[in-house]
């Protein structure tokens, strides 16, 4: 028994390294002496430096920012709306198309999700007689269409796990329907509605495809930026943005982590305290 | 009565209004280019053109589905392990898995030229010991690695999931009856597994199918599959027609494979296994 589970031990560790091993190599070189993303000379921190005062990178982690938070806010409010209305349908029909169309940006390629917006608003542009469509307003769109079918279904499962009664119960009790859904339903679907919202954070600030057919020349984001930067030969400033990204988003991690066992562990004690 | 179904209307409009414009409008728009020209008439060119990429098409579905298969092979046993390791070091590598999929894909692609490329880290490892550089970069199995490297993790989290979810008593019960171990994998834990590996499957083939980014770096831009020529019609090329051809094409031989996948599975509740 031990030494199978020395081996599925190995096994776990040697996936993880293959994982892991662009991660390490990105962060040696952002500390490179020289240039080349190829070659080790000397240890300094000028790609760090650079980093910090190039303004199109900074500008285009701005915008990458605002985009998230705009696009995550709008479709979170939109989605969870939407899954109220879906879950409330009484109409069959109705509400298995609505579910098919909610599915269509999940199964779609992004390339083909990303070309069929452009189109739109190229043909939207021609239509308008305007020449540049694309710009913030577009990239906006199209990351909250990607963004919604994340939004219903992580707040549907919850809606079906809530219990109807209490609702029901609100009213009877004198609360308008407005009221008892912010009272007594909002607070049982809230974790789905913060799941679905990180994700939609989280996914608007790590599209590329999506956004390489929607974006304007005014309106850049970092990783439309990186493959600009990425299609002449790459110097190591890249590998220091993407180390200092790696690292955020790690200690965020490792603090969830740590909340999370926490808990976990509060829990544990209230139930041996209560038995 | 009424009251409460003209809410329910309100709350079903926006996003109903939104799927029609952004979802369902740009699929049409699709179509409607596919079938036209560059003056607006109708046309059956472009359709009749699909025939000149025909061996691009099945080139890309046999590079997805190699790297959709390696990834199956190295995330099952992988998943297998896992789920019967203590509960926080399980935590953490979920945790571990997904990091990766929140970073850059752009850098982490371009790193793998830092390790496979002539003077990378591997050949300058080599070297260290007399052997000739290996020409690794722009070869098919620097794409097939790419694509598994890059979707990996969209194979380990669903088989995971289902993995964790397993109950235990149904192998023990099963070993109990006399069941060796390999025999009751095979009759146990795979059966039981089937839904994970559907949802892997589809989420790692699609984006393999349709990528360019990857075939582009660790290409070297001499393997083109079809994401590739469908980002040339847009952003080189300048042919919407002809590109909107080739996503149509694409997007209905990505919903029969799902059709296919979908029939050897029992229909599950709508959604489906989802991370």
């Amino acid at each position: 028994m031990t030494k199978t589970s020395a081996l599925s031990k190995l096994y776990i560790a040697l996936v993880f390294i293959f994982l892991y091993a662009p991660m390490a190599v990105m962060t040696v070189f952002s500390f490179n002496g020289s240039d080349s993303t190829y070659i080790m000379d000397g240890v300094s921190l000028q790609w760090y430096q650079r980093l910090f005062n190039d303004s199109m990178t900074m500008n285009a982690l701005k915008n990458t920012v605002i985009l998230a938070v705009v696009s995550a806010l709008i479709s979170t409010l939109l989605g969870s709306a939407a899954a109220v209305g879906i879950y409330n349908m009484k109409n069959k029909y109705l509400k298995s198309s609505v579910m098919t169309v909610t599915n269509i940006p999940m199964m779609n390629p992004e390339i083909v999700t990303g070309i069929s917006m452009m189109l739109l608003f190229v043909f939207a542009g021609v239509m308008l007689n305007r020449k540049n469509v694309l710009g913030f307003a577009t990239i906006l769109i199209a990351h909250i269409t990607f963004q919604l079918p994340y939004v219903i279904l992580s707040v549907l499962p919850k809606l079906r796990q809530s219990d109807p009664s209490v609702f029901e119960a609100a009213q009877d009790l004198g609360c308008h329907p407005a009221k008892a859904f912010f009272k007594a339903v909002l607070p049982q679907i809230r974790s789905g509605i913060v799941a679905g919202a990180i994700m939609a954070f989280t996914l608007s600030l790590d599209d590329f495809i999506i956004s390489y057919f929607t974006n304007g020349p005014d309106f850049q984001t970092l990783p439309i930026h990186i493959f600009s930067m990425t299609k002449k030969r790459v110097k190591p400033d890249m590998y220091a943005l993407s180390t200092l990204i790696f690292a955020v988003i790690f200690i965020l991690l490792v603090l969830m982590n740590i909340a999370q066992s926490k808990s976990d562990q509060k829990q544990r004690k209230q139930r041996e305290e209560r038995v | 009565m009424k009251n409460s179904s003209v809410i329910q209307k309100l709350i079903n409009a926006p996003y109903i209004l939104w799927s029609v414009l952004f979802v369902i409008a740009p699929l049409i728009m699709v179509i409607y280019y596919a079938f036209t020209d560059r003056t607006g008439a109708f046309t059956l060119d472009n359709v009749k053109s699909i025939g000149d990429y025909l061996s691009t098409f099945i080139l890309s579905v046999g590079y997805g589905a190699v790297a959709t298969l390696i990834c199956l092979i190295i995330a099952y046993p992988f998943a297998y392990f896992l789920a019967h390791t203590g509960a926080s070091f399980q935590r953490m590598s979920v945790m571990l898995v997904m990091l990766p999929m929140w970073m850059s894909f752009l850098i982490r692609t371009y790193s793998w030229m830092t390790i496979l490329g002539d003077s990378g880290v591997i050949n300058s490892f080599l070297g260290r010991f007399g052997i000739e550089p290996l020409s690794m970069l722009n070869t098919p199995g620097a794409v097939i690695l790419g694509m598994v490297y890059n979707f990996l993790p969209y194979m380990i989290l669903p088989i995971y999931t289902v993995m964790a979810k397993m109950d235990g008593s149904l192998i023990e019960a099963a070993q109990d009856l006399g069941c060796g171990k390999l025999h009751c994998v095979k009759k146990v834990i795979l059966p039981l597994s089937v839904p994970g590996i559907v949802s892997g499957i589809t989420m790692v083939f699609v984006p393999s199918v349709s990528t360019f980014y990857i075939t582009q770096k660790l290409g070297g831009g001499q393997i083109n599959l079809i994401g590739d020529v469908i980002e040339g019609q847009f952003q080189t090329a300048n042919n919407y027609n002809l590109g909107a051809a080739l996503s149509l094409l694409l997007m209905v031989m990505i919903l029969i494979c799902l059709g296919v996948l979908g029939y050897f599975t029992d229909s599950e509740d709508e959604g489906g296994v989802l991370i």
